[in-house]
């Protein structure tokens, strides 16, 4: 919404400054977008007058113009325009202006052999709007010499707002200087036009067969008027707020959009077939509308149709065929009130944006309709001549008058705030309420027809629990005094409410953290730690590439994706991820670890919490260790650092080869709890997988599944049991088929004597010359702990024994000699 | 051997031994003091002496011995701490030598932000709830008191799964689904705990340039009570803000404006200048995030009489606070995952949130 000072001040009597509106419009709730003086941008504009315009001696399509700026002294222009000729007033550059509209600055120059001190302008090369063919024609009566700006009544600041949906009221110019008033900014200035004494029957008369739609319009014609370019007046206001002028009855139904916040419509009487407009359903016919678009309607739209058919989407956008132009010697002017609900779903459905469609989806001042109708009329009659007819009316004025009650002591035990009786009661009045009844507890308010946002019947979409049925009646009782108190709050201004700590149980609070978010907050810790950076992506990316790393189903498809590379819900972090590490690839640097802790997605829309990671590349330079490529046990660490850290009892985890497709199958695993419970699965990136995302072959990837990681059992510890005597390591290497699972062998060994044995570290892998085909040599060292006494030899022999008997039953492995 | 042999093979010896190297010393030692060495022979030939003979031969020898074994043990120390010397001479490493690399991880500035966010208002007495991002309607939209017609609804640009189901737009209906449990399990409400949670989380609007990313994060407040005001939603905003951007004396400015879910409801702007970037001077206001009292229609919604239950709801955008706190310019960069941008805005990862060591 966007208006002038000097328009504003048509309704509101004021000595306020400017700053001190701009504050008060924010403060009280219609927020300051923005204040534009385009006096600033069109200072260097002058009225100017062509002494004589010649044909240009080289240049059959441009004029050589000597041009009289007021200062006296003559400047010889180039122009190229068309309308360029001797007497016209004309709006001149000098050098040295910036034209806004093309964006240049002006310098002396020769077109063509003829010397050009300036430049002759057109509305769009001023950023204005207007007729765009050649330069700007003033009136004979424009004063040379003066600034353009200045003439043209261009030279005071447009406020622009924004209006939240729920006021209505505030998108015309009449509702703003209200609401300032009703702050304290001035008076507003009564709205009283004189009756119009209509003359015989309307022309055009209503039919409504649409009531849901229409419950109450009014229209009249207005006969031998003559529509031409409005007066300057008019032209200007609508300038000024942006608005291009059009014709002088289009421009009285666009001026009083604005001020009044009526909409309103103007047929073309004699175009309209059978002498009646009827408000109906549509029926799929279409139709072009006044902004030179296809229009079609449908049973759920309200239009207006004459006897040929549709000629108006109802108070969305009129009909081109049936508009006012320069012909037009008799006018139907349209005042109706449109249900809210039905225009919004009509724009919503057609895509239409209009002024009138943005008030009347926030409601319309229903009682104002009459009084409208009679200074549009007026306004008519004033600037086009005519006679206006009788008023065709159709439906009813609606019943709109409703009360709020407001208890005083709530403006202090809901607002928190010491606004009196007596003020707040003042405050609501200049907004238009009317005091019905009040005692020294409370006031019942009469609600002003254009606030259709206060005290409107609760629209509650109650869900089935207990105590619903009360709780609706406590919103009836509630809602309406909740919206006088922000009336009421909103014009002292929030800044007046003092601030209030909110009172606190006991000085130490309990953590608020549930285990799994403390869990979630310790897992990003420990990858950080461990050198991975962390990554937060998107949840959702391209369908095939999700594809890649599971199930892309249908369930999880965006159905309005903002872009085609974002339709699909993740199923795992890892798919995003991975699109960042082959961005970071792109850009050079392809040695990295990433991470990220989110959501992943399953098909019956469900998610779960996971920390997902990849290495790319080498572990970095260095003259002391070579560097070496990341290897699916990289991942397998980064997944057992953090399972570690989060108090899973690592001695019961198990790792089964294997897991998801996007892996390689013979680089990956799964770490399990149990024969049922995964808690991680690691591997090397499938090199398939690599190869369509651009990632280099041997990335590895891990994923962590938060959601399956119990609660660590919060037991106090057993005291250690800290021998005296030194542990003693023994060596073992056996031969065993080549596909013998590491982790078998060192569970086996530890398992010979599990009180005893602490340590079971695989320290060789060997396969070559010396064992035989299809074996693999594993070393082990064994570390074993006496408790009570020092082994002999023949005691340890004997534990050795047991370890070599132990992996052989439960690996076929044999020492090898 | 005659006595004045004596004192020549002392003489000999000791000047012998001042220039031994570590072997020609310990040959001197054996040929001195070894089992066939010449004092050790001369040793042995006292018994053979007569005994007035020999006492007087054993005391000289045995000055003779003491004498050359202490120079033997001088010249040996003085070898010894040589050759110690010339070890660790030999032994000099490069110590300017880069270290062995370890590569440095980061935490993402949006994971720092909401555990500070978590650290204050866990010092309030909140708790955190958390909620699924794909929503349903009712949850998303209609118990918010934003009906299907509503402008609103057309404002936040929704995105949509095939099923009908909606992203979630907002943090919003985790307050539902807690108000919903709340109600559920207070059959008498009278003696219910109040709600104090916030809720972090992923949010989702269609809209995507330099300022709006499809995918954001906001964090969610709610409190519900008896005699909660205005005035309690006014001090919490500005206890938080004040700790969270670390400046005692932040002006916080909470503006009329209109929400569905609120009333009345405000905007929350916080003083800076808008030339500078810095927080809290300057004389320029910037909006970071919405508030109000709970909708009486938001209440009875989920079964909550607003005659007996009030209270306040605020939203905040994670990235904005981040961006604001930390002078980040780009929100795009948040989700690019670019290590060199990870590691500059990165936070270390042993340094978590904690209101005594300060956030």
């Amino acid at each position: 919404m966007k208006f002038t000072l000097s328009w504003l001040k048509t309704w509101l009597e004021t000595d306020a400054s400017l700053e001190d509106i701009l504050t008060t419009l924010s403060a009280i709730g219609l927020e300051v977008e923005g204040v534009e003086n385009r006096a600033d941008t069109l200072a260097p504009f002058v009225i100017a007058q062509v002494i004589e315009a010649l044909p240009h001696p080289n240049a059959d399509r441009l004029r050589a113009c000597r041009v009289d700026v007021g200062d006296g002294v003559e400047r010889s222009v180039v122009c190229g325009a068309p309308n360029a000729r001797t007497g016209l007033r004309v709006v001149f550059a000098p050098p040295g202006a910036f034209v806004p509209g093309s964006g240049i600055t002006l310098k002396i120059g020769e077109i063509r052999g003829v010397k050009s001190e300036g430049m002759l302008t057109s509305f769009s090369e001023l950023g204005l709007e207007g007729d765009g063919e050649g330069i700007i024609e003033l009136p004979a009566d424009a004063p040379v010499g003066a600034r353009y700006a200045k003439w043209a009544g261009l030279d005071e600041p447009a406020i622009e707002i924004a209006v939240t949906p729920n006021r209505g009221d505030a998108l015309s110019v009449r509702g703003v200087a209200r609401d300032l008033a009703a702050a304290g900014l001035g008076m507003l200035k009564p709205f009283a036009p004189a009756p119009i004494a209509g003359s015989g029957a309307s022309a055009v008369v209503w039919h409504n067969s649409f009531p849901e739609a229409c419950p109450w319009v009014l229209g009249r014609t207005v006969r031998h008027v003559k529509n031409t370019e409005s007066p300057d007046w008019l032209k200007q206001r609508l300038e000024s707020v942006g608005l291009r002028p059009i014709n002088t009855l289009a421009d009285i139904t666009n001026f009083f959009t604005h001020d009044l916040g009526r909409p309103l419509h103007v047929f073309d009487a004699d175009k309209i077939a059978g002498g009646f407009l009827e408000l109906r359903r549509g029926n799929g016919e279409s139709f072009t509308g006044l902004h030179g678009k296809e229009v079609q309607a449908g049973a759920e739209d309200c239009i207006i149709a004459d006897a040929a058919g549709a000629q108006s989407l109802a108070g969305i956008v009129g009909g081109e065929a049936t508009g006012c132009d320069e012909a037009t010697t008799s006018v139907f002017i349209e005042c109706a009130l449109f249900d809210r609900v039905r225009i919004t779903q009509t724009g919503q459905r057609t895509g239409i944006v209009s002024d009138a469609r943005q008030r009347f989806e926030r409601g319309i001042d229903s009682q104002l309709m009459p009084q409208a109708l009679d200074a549009a009329t007026a306004m008519v009659i004033e600037l086009c001549g005519g006679e206006a007819s009788e008023i065709s009316e159709a439906g009813a004025r609606p019943d709109w008058s409703r009360t709020a009650k407001l208890r005083f002591a709530r403006i202090r035990s809901f607002g928190g705030s010491d606004i009196g009786p007596d003020e707040a009661v003042a405050s609501l009045e200049r907004l238009g309420f009317g005091v019905r009844a009040r005692d020294a507890a409370s006031v019942t308010l009469a609600v002003p027809s254009w606030r259709n946002d206060v005290a409107q019947p609760p629209a509650l979409d109650q869900a089935d629990v207990p105590g619903a049925a009360q709780a609706a009646i406590g919103a009836a009782e509630i809602e309406p005094e909740v919206d006088l108190i922000e009336e009421v709050l909103r014009l002292k201004g929030m800044d007046a409410i003092p601030p209030v700590s909110l009172p606190v149980e006991g000085l130490i609070q309990a953590p608020i953290y549930t285990p799994k978010q403390a869990r979630t907050a310790l897992a990003r810790r420990v990858l950080a730690a461990r050198g991975l950076l962390e990554a937060v992506t998107f949840s959702f990316l391209d369908h095939e590439t999700a594809a890649l790393f599971g199930d892309a189903p249908e369930s999880l498809r965006l159905a309005n994706p903002i872009a085609a590379d974002l339709d699909q819900m993740r199923p795992t972090a890892l798919a995003t991820l991975s699109l960042a590490a082959a961005r970071n690839v792109a850009r050079g640097f392809g040695d990295l670890g990433l991470f990220e802790i989110g959501p992943a997605y399953a098909a019956d829309t469900s998610q779960a919490l996971a920390a997902a990671g990849l290495r790319l590349g080498e572990t970095p330079l260095s003259a002391l260790a070579p560097a070496r490529k990341f290897d699916a046990l990289d991942a397998k660490a980064d997944a057992i650092a953090v399972l570690g850290a989060l108090g899973v009892p690592m001695e019961g985890v198990t790792t089964t080869p294997g897991g998801a497709s996007f892996y390689h199958p013979g680089q990956c695993g799964t770490l399990r709890q149990g024969p049922k419970t995964i808690l991680a699965a690691f591997g090397t990136l499938h090199p398939a997988l690599c190869a369509r995302l651009d990632l280099p072959l041997g990335a590895v990837a891990f994923e962590i599944f938060l959601d399956a990681i119990a609660e660590p059992k919060r037991r106090k510890k057993a005291a250690p049991v800290l021998p005296a005597f030194q542990p003693i390591r023994r060596d073992f290497a056996f031969l065993v088929s080549a596909g013998t699972p590491a982790e078998t062998l060192l569970r086996a060994a530890k398992g010979a004597e599990r009180n005893l044995i602490t340590q079971v570290a695989l320290f060789d892998r060997y396969q070559g010359k010396g064992v035989p085909e299809g074996q693999v040599s594993l070393a082990i060292a064994v570390t074993i702990q006496p408790v009570e006494k020092s082994f002999s030899e023949t005691e340890l022999d004997a534990i050795s024994a047991k370890i070599v008997a132990e992996v052989g039953k439960k690996t076929g492995g044999v020492l090898r000699g | 051997m005659p006595e004045n042999d004596l004192s020549i093979l002392q003489t000999q010896a000791e000047s012998r031994i001042a220039v031994a190297d570590s072997d020609a010393l310990e040959e001197l030692r054996v040929a001195l003091l070894g089992k066939s060495g010449t004092l050790t022979a001369a040793l042995k030939a006292l018994g053979a002496m007569p005994p007035e003979e020999r006492k007087a031969r054993g005391a000289e020898l045995n000055l003779v011995k003491s004498a050359l074994t202490q120079a033997l043990a001088t010249r040996r120390a003085v070898l010894d701490a040589a050759a110690l010397e010339a070890r660790l001479a030999a032994e000099r490493i490069d110590v300017t030598a880069p270290v062995r690399p370890e590569a440095a991880g980061a935490i993402h500035p949006i994971s720092r932000t909401t555990e500070e966010i978590a650290a204050i208002f866990s010092a309030m007495g909140f708790s955190i709830k958390e909620g699924p991002d794909i929503e349903n309607d009712w949850n998303n939209f209609s118990a918010l008191n934003i009906a299907a017609h509503h402008p609103a609804r057309a404002m936040m640009d929704t995105f949509y799964l095939q099923g009908g189901e909606v992203l979630r737009t907002h943090t919003s209906p985790v307050q539902i689904r807690t108000m919903l449990d709340w109600a559920k399990n207070h059959s008498t409400q009278a003696d219910a705990q109040p709600i104090r949670i916030i809720v972090p989380g992923r949010t989702f609007r269609a809209d995507h340039d330099a300022t709006h990313s499809p995918m954001f994060h906001q964090t969610e407040g709610l409190v519900i009570g008896r005699g909660i005001t205005l005035g309690h939603l006014k001090g919490c905003l500005i206890d938080f803000l004040r700790a969270f951007f670390d400046i005692p004396a932040l002006p916080v400015r909470l503006r009329a404006s209109y929400f569905p879910f609120t009333e009345p409801s405000m905007e929350v702007d916080i003083g800076w200048n808008r030339k500078t970037g810095e927080l809290g001077g300057g004389t320029d206001w910037l909006e970071i995030g919405g508030s109000g009292m709970v909708h009486p229609n938001v209440l009875a919604n989920c079964g909550i009489d607003p005659r007996e239950f009030q209270g306040f709801a605020f939203g905040v955008g994670i990235e904005r606070l981040t961006m604001l706190k930390h002078g980040i310019a780009d929100l795009r960069l948040f989700y690019e995952s670019d290590v060199r941008w990870l590691r500059h805005y990165g936070f270390a990862a042993l340094s978590p949130a904690m209101l005594h060591e300060g956030i």
